[in-house]
């Protein structure tokens, strides 16, 4: 089993930021608490708190982004971070330098935080394993292992608008196979006591042994969304349709897209989320996306708190309280 | 030289039984079991007490990464580790660069050996095609003719069946073993650990089963149709343990091996994504790894190997799906084989007979067996000896273990090549 103690220092306090799996619920419900002390933040004048003065973080994204980098990019800045941000797929490993060596230059220039996506599962612990003492890692995203930032904003989501989560029912519907997301949602919902995790996909998009992340398997769409709270489609990228996994896009949405009308076998007032980008048409209709349910743009905005609460933890503070003025 | 060991315990791998009885070894040759031959008058004598008196191992499965890949080891660096590890033959895969695939390259591999190798005895293996390309034949009989032991197209692609048949057909039109790791490249794909709930939460490109399997079946029907004679390299799976079996007897000319470590580790060892701990095949389930262990009980599986693949430092320093497969296995060898009798797989004389024995009669090579007139390749252990793996200690250049902190007992403290002793504790 792999012990993800690297995320804690001695103290239980987080360190890195790296998997779900492996932290407690403590700590996720103290990164939500500490996220609802910064959504204030947003609504002011100045939008700045000094938590992060005088630190610097790098954000080193091997993989595109826009939703999450830029979130984190915003995130530092309100935390008052130096910010250095690198496009990594188009520079230093391109000529064959290697990770390590991009790491370890970069951190001769006193890098406090590393802000990482790369497409290898595990490239997170890799780094974590081999920076400076003192330096942590936050991964925004590692190959098809996990996504915790955006478990935790999906999770501040779902507790805004649905409060306990132990009676709720959750279903992801999409791309489990190939999906971080998905993964750090499941671990991030049984932590917080989940009433019911349940994933939706044909069998072509589940890993063996689904069950075992502690989820119920269903392979129909309809049945599965009968009388959820929360519904959380995933991208379905487009190539799956090249690798064999899916006959056409269309068959895809006939099958398992999210239309008004499946809506309606949820929960009335079930909430529609969405890590975005998403598919109009292919794995969710437009009416659905910006209808009442949808949720997809209030988790964006989250999203900057959520990041602002994780960072200041790893720096030793949980909200407001110390260093609230800008 | 006349040379007389005494006190020790023989393993004889083919009576299948351990003894105390004295050797006698005359001009690189066994010369006498128990007592003295005529006229006998030893000009050395080694005091085995405590130890055991084995033939010297014969690897059926070890790259030693030369030519091609100097970073990682080379002959003299392998050679000396096989021989302090009691390895006195390693059978070398066609994959080196370039690969063993004309008479030019196996001499090169002869001749680096007498220069700077250790006295290990090595065994090219030729490839099945040229360049491994999977198209056309390689020179297969100029190439047995200079040497090759065998034929194999290593971890190498086919270009399809009908490739496959006439490169079985002909290895066997000249009475060459053909070498199979059963792999099929489209269900193999990018993975990186085996398929199964470690993947699953990991997120890691997994390898079904059928990858090893599916190409078995279909390898095992070539033999069918063939009738090559064929061994079967680092199977790893369940199933595939199942389908040797049957396909035995059947009475089919087919044999088979197993990595070593295959035997003792599982998916559960990547743990936080250790690129040690990644090989191909992958490290497979309990399930799979009990039923490598019946099959090499059985007789299922007829050799252990080593599958060494030595690594620089900077091969592993990747995340685990960018990292390079394989583990540094010379130094482990032994240990891990001796720890199998600890552990009840078989008696001792039986599981040696795994790592001498069989792949001498397989592949034809002297040595093997502790016989009067058999050539003196042999090893003396000392069976009390305790001590801890570290990579650190290791003599192979690739330090890349995936057992680091293993307690194992046992220690090589002479090893004999030919009758001469080639490395001494």
């Amino acid at each position: 089993m792999p012990s993800s103690n690297i995320q804690l220092d001695d103290n239980g306090k987080l360190r890195h930021f790296l998997s779900i799996e492996g932290l407690n619920r403590e700590i996720l419900n103290e990164i939500l608490d500490t996220a609802e002390s910064f959504t204030s933040v947003a609504d002011r004048t100045i939008k700045k708190v000094p938590i992060l003065r005088g630190k610097t973080v790098a954000n080193l994204f091997f993989e595109a982004s826009t939703r999450t980098r830029s979130t984190f990019e915003l995130a530092e800045q309100r935390l008052s971070a130096d910010i250095l941000s690198l496009n990594v797929d188009t520079s230093a490993t391109v000529k064959g330098e290697s990770l390590l060596d991009t790491l370890q230059n970069l951190e001769a220039m006193q890098i406090d935080m590393f802000v990482i996506r790369h497409q290898d599962s595990g490239s997170a612990y890799f780094f974590a394993q081999h920076v400076r003492p003192g330096v942590s890692v936050l991964n925004a995203g590692d190959g098809q292992h996990e996504h915790p930032t955006q478990a935790m904003l999906d999770m501040y989501t779902i507790r805004h608008y649905k409060q306990d989560f132990s009676s709720l029912r959750v279903a992801i519907v999409g791309d489990i196979l190939h999906s971080r997301v998905a993964r750090s949602q499941i671990h991030a919902l049984n932590l917080l006591n989940t009433g019911e995790v349940r994933v939706i996909a044909p069998r072509t998009l589940l890993p063996v042994d689904t069950e075992s992340l502690g989820v119920s398997v269903y392979e129909d769409l309809e049945k599965g969304l009968d009388g959820v709270d929360v519904i959380i489609m995933l991208r379905l990228q487009k190539e799956r349709m090249r690798g064999a996994l899916l006959p056409s896009e269309k068959e895809y949405f006939r099958k398992f897209g999210l239309s008004q009308e499946r809506l309606r076998l949820a929960k009335p007032d079930a909430i529609v989320m969405h890590p975005g980008p998403a598919n109009r048409g292919v794995e969710i209709e437009s009416s659905v996306m910006d209808g009442a349910q949808s949720v997809i743009l209030q988790q964006v905005s989250f999203g900057i708190s959520v990041r602002m609460a994780v960072m200041s933890m790893i720096v030793g503070q949980s909200g407001l309280q110390s260093g609230a003025d800008a | 030289m006349n040379l007389h060991i005494k006190n020790g315990l023989v393993v004889d791998t083919v009576a299948a039984t351990t003894q105390a009885t004295d050797l006698f070894i005359v001009d690189g040759k066994i010369a006498g079991t128990g007592s003295a031959p005529e006229g006998f008058k030893a000009e050395q004598t080694i005091d085995a007490v405590d130890c055991w008196i084995m033939p010297g191992l014969i690897d059926c499965q070890a790259r030693l990464r030369d030519p091609g890949e100097p970073e990682k080891a080379n002959i003299e660096s392998e050679t000396e580790a096989a021989i302090k590890n009691g390895i006195t033959s390693l059978c070398i895969p066609p994959d080196t660069q370039p690969p063993i695939d004309n008479s030019a390259t196996v001499e090169l591999i002869h001749h680096r050996n007498e220069v700077f190798g250790h006295q290990a005895r090595i065994y090219p293996i030729g490839a099945l095609t040229r360049g491994l390309g999977g198209e056309q034949l390689s020179n297969m009989a100029s190439l047995r003719d200079n040497g090759c032991i065998a034929f194999s197209n290593a971890k190498h692609r086919l270009a399809n069946n009908l490739v496959q048949r006439r490169a079985m057909e002909y290895a066997s039109g000249q009475q060459s073993l053909v070498i199979i790791q059963p792999l099929d490249h489209d269900l193999l794909g990018n993975g990186c650990a085996h398929e199964g709930a470690i993947a699953t939460r990991l997120g890691l490109p997994a390898i079904p089963e059928a990858a090893e399997t599916a190409a078995l079946a279909k390898d095992i029907e070539l033999v069918a149709q063939t009738g090559a004679r064929t061994h079967f390299g680092q199977l790893s799976c369940a199933r595939s343990v199942d389908m040797i079996r049957r396909a035995k007897a059947k009475g089919l000319p087919i044999t088979a091996d197993c990595a070593i470590h295959q035997l003792f580790l599982t998916d559960h060892d990547i743990g936080n994504f250790d690129s040690n701990m990644l090989t191909i095949p992958p490290l497979r389930s309990q399930y799979d790894r009990d039923a490598l262990r019946e099959g090499v009980a059985d007789g299922t599986i007829d050799c252990l190997c080593s599958d060494h693949q030595p690594h620089e430092v900077d091969a592993k320093l990747k995340p685990f799906p960018s990292a390079e497969a394989g583990i540094s296995g010379l130094d482990t060898l032994l240990p891990l084989a001796l720890r199998l009798v600890e552990e009840g797989v078989l008696p001792l004389a039986e599981l040696i007979a795994r790592l001498t024995v069989n792949p001498a009669t397989i592949l034809g090579l002297p040595g093997g067996r502790i016989e009067v007139g058999e050539v003196a390749d042999l090893i003396i252990v000392d069976k009390e000896s305790h001590w801890t793996c570290n990579a650190s200690n290791f003599i192979s250049k690739g330090k890349n273990t995936a057992f680091a902190g293993w307690d194992f007992h046992g220690c090589v403290t002479h090893t004999l090549v030919d009758g001469n002793i080639v490395y001494q504790a």
